[in-house]
């Protein structure tokens, strides 16, 4: 974090005239002057990775619990069974992660402000309910069936946010009311033991099928060099400016990793998948994970780069601080609520497009533990304050992988149920271990 | 009182005042006839027991508590004040007890809270932080190792630092800093009281309230004691010493200094 504001390596200060004449000599400087620069960079480096041990030590961890956990799964599941690490299986992880990912990035609002949305699976599944009516009996197209569905999950946000942060009823209750009955809106619409299909051919197609080879290329494209333009540019304004800036070389190293990331995954799930690859051919990211990461890019910016963000994050830290700031409380609470239960929409839509269908169950299962698992091991604190779009979707894949690999291995679904659990409850403690490191090194 | 006319010659013009205010809470009268006044450059130290009517005094003049009567004055002129918001509009700023600072977000962050520089609709963190160094600059910060710190890794200290910037980096013309070295060590204090100065040195009025007799001594130019809700001495610092403070305090008397009558004063 912190970095002295001067960076540039020191040159050379020897003037012209007494330089040695000769290209062995003028070669030797030169590399003498890249050895120097790399050397400081080199030493840069490693004082911004001492601290970031100390973060690590005094309980800030980000999202590292998150990604050894991916690691550890993967590694466990790869060796447990031999199809799990196929191309195939890895775009069927995706597909299932989208709905966990995007009610998880949802429930991050929620829980900033130290709040809790329990109805969050539930509203999604009355808003899928309502996007599936539309279709199916009024014969809307996809796209005013899906502002419906998010008009509901957003006016049920609204009415939990009033009654938490003006009545001041804890959310808790609020929201366990609301995850009662709210089961009741699609048991109702679709009667008990039935359900709609949902076979819109854009919808059910987000799951389904999967962007062109080409057009997945170009987009990967498009966010590496957008990434680094970005990173670059503004390490330069910062420097330029005097301000508080990371060293070069790990704005590098950063864009670096990113570049591989998205190279990896875009090649990985441009490849022919299909089981037998003579008759099909199956390749192309999904649909659901270019929507994913649509939704992944505003939310980072609305919480980073906008007043809105900041003062979600001011609320979540020290709400008498806000409103002696000025900061109108209710409000941020108000549509903090709003966000998740819009995303919650999103999930309960993206959740019917994998299964073709929407039942009066949908949304009451564990889906919302999913979510809230995924946030807190993604990394968002449950007590306010601290949380990141992008810990929604680390852990969105976290939590979808158990499913999956226990699925590969053809475990009895209490397996399931007994695993998710004990990550859930694994998370939750390296959290509230992590915040009391972190007020023990006041970090 | 009638040594509040003495005392007030030679002295600039007051920045801030306020005549005859009284106050009540129900059936307790808790401010009575108080005159108040806070000059430019100076830091006016409001001593008092517990009870005796600072915090509310100060809250009358932040503006979160109204008056029942009494007048309200700014450079001289009459102002009404309705809020809290009228008061940070002329430029009055309070550092409460208890900071108001966010533990998660950092240095910057927190000067700005709820006046955040914006450039579109995106945050303009490069504006706020050169700014923010600016003003840390012009106070001579020092203890502040890097403002994109989280406020949480501060020291009491360097947190009330934070606080006393964040007041002075809207141009603020007065300062009240309600007890701001009572959770503090002993250099954590210095810094402190330093910085107290070096606001009144600024030309900022300066209200300091606090328990800590050396504070007061050591950076006030000026010495309000309330007794029971009235004002027992309103005198230069350099004029008292330690034993007659704490005597206005407990006593509201002092030799000839002090309210006449203390018997018929009660709440």
């Amino acid at each position: 974090m912190t970095t002295k504001p001067e960076e540039q390596a020191p040159t050379e200060t020897a003037s012209p005239e007494d330089e040695p004449q000769g290209f062995r000599a003028r070669l030797r400087r030169v590399v003498q002057r890249v050895l120097a620069v790399l050397r400081h960079q080199f030493s840069l480096l490693v004082e911004e990775g001492r601290t970031y041990l100390g973060r690590l030590r005094g309980g800030d961890m980000g999202s590292l619990p998150a990604l050894l956990g991916l690691v550890v799964l993967f590694v466990v599941f790869t060796i447990a069974h031999d199809r799990f690490l196929t191309t195939y299986n890895m775009a069927n992880l995706v597909v299932q992660a989208a709905s966990i990912c995007v009610l998880a990035m949802g429930l991050v609002f929620v829980l900033l402000l130290g709040e809790i949305d329990l109805s969050a699976g539930v509203a999604g599944g009355a808003s899928a309910t309502i996007t599936a009516l539309s279709i199916v009996d009024n014969g809307w197209s996809w796209w005013i069936a899906v502002l419906a569905g998010m008009g509901v999950g957003v006016l049920i946000g609204l009415a939990i946010g009033l009654l938490v942060a003006l009545l001041g009823i804890p959310s808790f209750v609020v929201t366990l009311a609301f995850f009662l009955a709210l089961q009741a809106v699609p048991l109702k619409l679709i009667g008990s033991g039935g359900s709609i299909r949902f076979n819109d051919e854009v919808l059910r197609g987000l799951s389904i099928k999967n962007v062109g080879v080409t057009a997945g290329w170009i987009a990967a494209i498009v966010i590496v060099v957008g990434y680094a333009a970005l990173s670059l540019w503004r390490h330069r304004t910062r420097v330029s400016k005097g301000l508080v800036h990371k060293p070069m070389v790990l704005v590098l190293i950063r864009i670096a990793i990113f570049t591989g990331v998205v190279i990896g995954i875009t090649a990985l799930l441009s490849a022919n998948r299909a089981p037998n690859p003579n008759l099909f051919n199956i390749s192309g990211l999904p649909w659901v994970a270019p929507v994913v990461v649509a939704l992944l890019l505003f939310w980072t910016f609305m919480l980073t780069r906008t007043r809105f963000g900041r003062h979600l994050y001011a609320v979540g830290g020290n709400a008498e601080a806000a409103r002696r700031a000025g900061i109108n409380v209710t409000r941020i609470k108000v549509v903090a609520f709003m966000i998740c239960s819009g995303m919650a929409a999103i999930a309960g839509i993206l959740s019917a497009s994998y299964s073709g269908k929407v039942s009066p169950g949908s949304g009451g299962g564990n889906e919302l533990l999913y979510a809230v698992g995924a946030a807190v091991i993604g990394g968002t604190s449950l007590f306010g304050g601290r949380g990141r779009a992008i810990d929604a979707v680390v852990g969105g894949l976290v939590i979808a992988t158990i499913p999956n690999g226990l699925g590969l291995l053809d475990q009895a679904s209490y397996i399931n149920f007994l695993v998710t659990g004990g990550v859930l409850l694994l998370a939750a403690s390296v959290d509230a271990i992590s915040r009391r490191r972190r007020s023990a090194a006041g970090v | 009182m009638s040594e509040h006319g003495e005392v007030a010659t030679g002295t600039p013009d007051p920045l801030l005042e306020l005549r005859q205010v009284n106050k009540s809470f129900g059936v307790v009268h808790v401010l009575h006839d108080v005159d108040f006044a806070v000059y430019p450059g100076q830091v006016t130290a409001l001593v008092g027991d517990n009870g005796a009517g600072k915090s509310t005094l100060a809250k009358v003049i932040a503006g979160i508590y109204g008056r029942d009567s009494g007048e309200y004055l700014f450079e001289g002129q009459s102002v009404t004040v309705h809020g809290p918001r009228d008061v940070a509009a002329l430029g009055v700023e309070v550092v409460y007890q208890d900071l108001a600072l966010c533990d998660n977000l950092d240095v910057v962050d927190n000067m700005f809270l709820g006046r955040e520089l914006r450039k579109g609709i995106t945050l303009d963190d490069v504006a706020m932080e050169a700014k923010a160094r600016e003003t840390l600059a012009s106070l001579s910060v020092r203890t502040v190792k890097s403002v994109r710190q989280s406020v949480a890794s501060l020291s009491g200290g360097q947190r009330q630092t934070v606080a006393i910037a964040k007041a002075v980096l809207w141009n603020s013309r007065i300062v009240i800093l309600d007890e701001p070295t009572a959770a503090l060590g002993v250099a954590q204090t210095r810094q402190v009281l330093d910085l107290v100065r070096r606001l009144a040195d600024h030309g900022l009025g300066v209200v300091l309230i606090s328990h800590n007799m050396n504070d007061v001594l050591e950076v006030a130019d000026r010495i309000t004691a309330l007794f029971l809700g009235r004002v027992a001495a309103d005198v230069p610092a350099k004029e008292v010493s330690h034993n007659q403070i704490v005597e206005l305090i407990t006593a509201g008397r002092s030799g000839d200094l002090g309210i006449r009558d203390v018997s018929t004063a009660t709440i």
